[in-house]
């Protein structure tokens, strides 16, 4: 069964320092989102080569840097610049008032669409 | 709803069946076939031939899975594992798994691989008849844990089986400080790949590494009663150990071939289609499989049969067939070069054999040449003509009348003529399975450096053995245009100016942060990995007027601590030279408790490290140790070592100690381009290991001090140079810090100070520090002076964060 999209308001964009990532917790999943020059974008929290915080990394254009061993992904499409593994991305946007909005499936939504 | 697709189902999720499925994916099989894959070890598949790798600790198990999990749910095949198929039931097309299911078939794939084969002995069970402790086999990524726990806690390891793999786990095993034994039964070890002369060699050359060898040897029992103590041979010697690994050759998996009806004599047999002959739906690939009389243990041959396999199976070329392959092994053991194809005698009068031998210094080369052809070679100590001859032997391609040219690089034949010969379906990198072909469209397609075709196509990133060819390759398709990445000489990669060009176009255009540093003077387009060195370069500029912007910080200078595997962070307080008190350790000794530290350690640089500490405890901690950083964790100023000096050694000429804690205080947490570690010594003796730190002071009879810079010990060692001899602690404060803003203004980023000097020149760094030849010595101290001014320790954030909620990894949704 597919679960509904549901939209999660994460609060001010403030709460994120420009060009930096934060992570927010919904359920189980941890997801970072960036704030950067370019635009708001969320992805999954840990990396997947060997779990580092995506959140702490550096963020170029739209590219973010892990802080461990330095893969990089890009943000938009969660595409990994050299490598198979891509991260998961989530729809998310700024409110006129900016405050960002994440559309969530839930894990289970992942598998199943 | 029924799916119209065939029901493909795959047993055995090893390097061959995972690898076919990729093949049959490629030619579009995801559409005609619901792809269900079993594998009994509960992993997804992982690159085998690494495990030697990991065992000697040069690889990371987490860095050898070629398909993990995720690559599985992306195309969409299943994957029961850990799940191991039980029966297969040819009448009603299904098979019986191990957790309890039954699965339908159309086409059957049986990809089992092969186990560690165990010669009859004695004694491998205990008592009770569970397997005896200490005894190993060396297949899976689970026997490697095994055997790395279990070594760490021996004295002696015995490897049984002096092949490719006992050698490679022997070495393995040196690395955990274990004495290590090979026992080979053959008079010579690698007896199927080598001659007498060859295997001479090598055992010398194992000997020489620290691996013992007996030959002639063959094992009766394994001695212990419910762990090894040691072995017992047949010619009634014994050798005690305290753990064997067992390396004798492997077994396929036949058994549940057998037990269905399909023909099976050393593995289960197949036709040129790679099909079962006597089940036109039954598929078999890998070690598993008798092609021709041939059982193939590599995995280049395995490679092949996937291809024709995939091309028949999904009808993309249904004439596809597999001709057998022609194989060579190159044996994957540090220090050790040797490579070996074909035959290993001459054995005919037709047979030419030419050999070079040098056994003093290892190396040996042979070759059996038939009627102009290469049917056999062995190199040792030196592959450097390896690879033209592995394509001679694989393509049966007459050889030059000149012999000697084979051996050795002299002259022909050319890189180029081998290039042009090598068909573009040859095998490069045999870990990833790159051909020369890949790596030609590669460039052609624009990626004309070796690190982007390494990157694109993953060739040469496996062992690592095929580098050297992979670069022959890509300069041959390059035809010579190889683009030199002209970032290299750029100080930061994404603006394309070197250093000196960027530092007047930034103060010209009085640029001050990094953000307006792409505006201006990179189109905008924002570059990770120049942040931090604009950051660096920024604030040495412009000291107090520089527009701080903290993403272009690395993590470490957001949170001033350094990060760990498992996102904690470590603190370092500063601690003055090296000198403490009772009260400041019962503090840190509180503090420690107070946090439940994980690890409270003395580093190499005289203090103490709290390990493990949350980012979000790191403002607590700071305020409740109440001492500075140490800036264990950033680009700048680290510590200063110091000795025990005058104050208490009999041998102290200068007062170290004290020199020390004032060069600490003074420069503590300036920034540079790379770290500064110092030391002073109280005498020659050099305790505090002075002459090897980016500056060092060494104290010398008569009241003098000399001052050393660029040395270094860590990932490269070098002894420093000596700058000049002052007489005073405040001359050596002067001159250090005179280095110092020199080095700032001048050096690279992340250019540590023994590259500098050697890049500068001492004579040239000499003229300007010591002897003022440019007449800047009085602006460089002035400028060291005001950056010492400047300085504010980073822990003060922990009562006025610098950024939003600079301290938190996770923030609370507000609503749902
Ligand atoms: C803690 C300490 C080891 C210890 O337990 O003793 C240490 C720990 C680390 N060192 Fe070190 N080094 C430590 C003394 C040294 C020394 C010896 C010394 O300082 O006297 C050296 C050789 C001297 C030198 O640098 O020339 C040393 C040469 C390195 C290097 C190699 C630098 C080089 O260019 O050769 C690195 C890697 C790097 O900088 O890229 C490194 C990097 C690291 C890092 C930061 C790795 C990292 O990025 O996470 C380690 C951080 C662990 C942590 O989170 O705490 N560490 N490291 C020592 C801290 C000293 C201190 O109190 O500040
Ligand atoms: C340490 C080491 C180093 C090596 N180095 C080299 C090298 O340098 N060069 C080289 O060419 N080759 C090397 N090899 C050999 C190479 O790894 C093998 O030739 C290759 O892995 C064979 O692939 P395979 O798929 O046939 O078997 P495997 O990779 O063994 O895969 C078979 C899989 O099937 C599973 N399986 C078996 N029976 C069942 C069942 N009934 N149900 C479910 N699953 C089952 C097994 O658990 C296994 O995971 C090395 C091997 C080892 C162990
Ligand atoms: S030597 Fe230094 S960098 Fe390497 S593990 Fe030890 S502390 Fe870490
Ligand atoms: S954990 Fe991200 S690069 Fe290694």
């Amino acid at each position: 069964m597919i679960s509904e999209k549901t939209k999660y308001a994460l609060g001010s964009v403030t709460q994120i320092p420009l060009g930096e990532g934060r992570n927010f917790r919904i359920g189980d999943t941890e997801i970072a989102i960036f704030h950067t020059r370019q635009g708001i974008y969320a992805t999954q929290a840990e990396c997947p080569h060997r779990r580092g915080p995506l959140a702490d990394g550096l963020v170029g254009g739209t590219q973010v840097t892990c802080p461990f061993h330095a893969w990089k992904f890009d943000l938009k499409t969660g595409e990994p610049q050299m490598g198979s593994c891509a991260l998961q991305t989530y729809p998310v946007h700024l409110t006129e008032s900016g405050d960002i909005e994440l559309t969530f499936l839930g894990e289970a939504a992942r598998f199943a669409s | 709803m029924m799916s119209d697709k065939q029901k493909l189902v795959v047993i055995g999720n090893g390097m061959a069946g995972a690898r076919t499925v990729e093949e049959i994916l490629a030619r579009g099989g995801g559409q005609q076939f619901d792809i269900t894959m079993f594998g009994d070890e509960p992993y997804g598949n992982y690159n085998r031939i690494l495990l030697s790798n990991v065992l000697n600790g040069t690889q990371d198990p987490a860095d050898i899975f070629l398909n993990p999990l995720e690559w599985y749910t992306e195309n969409t095949v299943t994957l029961h594992a850990p799940a191991r198929v039980t029966q297969i039931d040819r009448a009603r097309k299904e098979i019986c798994s191990d957790d309890g299911q039954v699965t339908s078939y159309d086409k059957l794939l049986i990809a089992t691989g092969s186990r560690p084969f165990v010669p009859p002995m004695e004694g491998l069970k205990g008592p009770q008849g569970e397997d005896k402790h200490g005894v190993f086999v060396f297949r899976t990524i689970d026997d490697c844990h095994k055997i790395a726990g279990y070594a760490n806690k021996c004295r002696k390891a015995a490897v049984i089986g002096g092949g490719l793999l006992g050698l490679e786990a022997a070495r393995g095993l040196l690395n955990y400080g274990v004495e290590v034994h090979v026992i080979h039964l053959a008079p010579w070890l690698m007896n199927n790949q080598l001659d007498a002369q060859g295997g001479k060699i090598l055992t010398s050359i194992m000997e020489k590494m620290g691996v013992h060898v007996h030959l002639e040897k063959a094992t009766a029992a394994v001695l212990g009663e419910d762990s090894v103590t040691g072995l017992q041979f047949k010619d009634g010697t014994i050798l005690d150990c305290d753990m064997v690994i067992i390396s004798a050759g492997i077994t396929p998996n036949n058994e549940l071939a057998r037990d269905c009806g399909l023909t099976v004599e050393r593995a289960i047999v197949t036709d040129n289609q790679m099909r079962s002959v006597d089940d036109p739906d039954i598929y078999v690939v890998g070690e598993c499989a008798q092609h021709r009389g041939r059982v193939y243990g590599l995995v280049a041959p395995l490679w092949e049969q996937g291809q024709v396999l995939a091309d028949h199976i999904t009808g993309s070329n249904e004439n596809a067939a597999y001709h057998g392959s022609k194989i060579a092994t190159k044996l994957k053991v540090m220090g050790v070069e040797l490579a070996s194809m074909g035959v290993t005698e001459a054995s005919d009068d037709r047979d030419e054999v030419v050999i070079f031998s040098e056994p003093k210094r290892g190396t040996y080369k042979k070759l059996i040449i038939r009627d102009g052809i290469l049917i056999g070679a062995m190199m040792l100590g030196d592959l450097n003509k390896v690879a033209y001859l592995m394509q001679a032997f694989d393509r049966g391609t007459p050889l030059p009348e000149e012999r000697l040219s084979l051996l050795f690089d002299i002259g022909a034949p050319s890189v180029e003529a081998t290039m042009l010969e090598m068909p573009d379906t040859a095998q490069i990198c045999n870990c990833n399975g790159v051909s020369k072909g890949q790596i030609r469209k590669c460039v052609e397609g624009g990626k004309r450096s070796l690190k982007m075709v390494m990157e694109a196509t993953r060739a040469g990133m496996g062992c690592g053995s095929c580098k050297k060819l992979v670069s022959e390759v890509v300069e041959w398709a390059a035809e010579g245009q190889i683009e030199e990445d002209p970032s290299i000489h750029f100080y930061v990669p994404g603006v394309a100016l070197v250093k000196s060009e960027l530092v007047e176009v930034i103060m010209a255009r009085g640029l001050k942060s990094v953000s307006s540093v792409f505006d201006t003077l990179a189109h905008g387009v924002e570059d990770a990995g120049s942040k931090m060195g604009l950051a660096s370069l920024l604030k040495s500029l412009w000291g107090a007027e520089y527009e701080d912007e903290r993403d272009a910080r690395y993590i470490n200078d957001r949170v001033h601590a350094n990060i760990q595997k498992d996102k904690t962070f470590s603190v370092i307080p500063r601690i003055f030279g090296g000198v403490t008190t009772a009260d400041e350790l019962i503090k840190i000794g509180q503090v420690a408790k107070k946090y439940n530290v994980p690890m409270v350690k003395f580093t190499g640089g005289q203090r103490i490290d709290l390990l493990g500490i949350t980012k979000e405890n790191l403002p607590k901690v700071w305020k409740d140790l109440g001492m500075p950083s140490g800036h264990g964790y950033a680009k700048s100023f680290r510590t200063c070592k110091t000795c025990v000096g005058t104050d208490f050694c009999r041998y102290g000429v200068g007062d170290s100690t004290g020199l020390g804690i004032k060069i600490e205080k003074r420069f503590q947490g300036i920034e540079s381009p790379g770290k500064l570690k110092l030391a002073t010594a109280g005498c020659p003796r050099n305790c505090s290991e002075a002459m090897v730190k980016d500056l060092g002071a060494v104290a010398v009879e008569g009241g003098n001090w000399e001052i050393y810079v660029g040395g270094a010990a860590g990932a490269h060692i070098r002894k420093g140079d000596i700058l000049c001899i002052v007489d005073s602690h405040e001359a050596v404060l002067q001159i250090m810090g005179r280095f110092m803003q020199y080095y700032i203004e001048t050096a690279k980023y992340l250019e540590r100070t023994s590259s500098f000097v050697e890049r500068i020149g001492m004579d040239k760094i000499r003229a300007v520090v010591v002897e003022d030849s440019e007449g800047i010595a009085a602006r460089l101290d002035a400028a060291i002076q005001a950056s010492v001014d400047a300085y504010v320790d980073p822990w003060l954030e922990a009562d006025t964060p610098a950024t939003a909620n600079q301290f938190v990894s996770t923030l609370p949704v507000m609503q749902a």
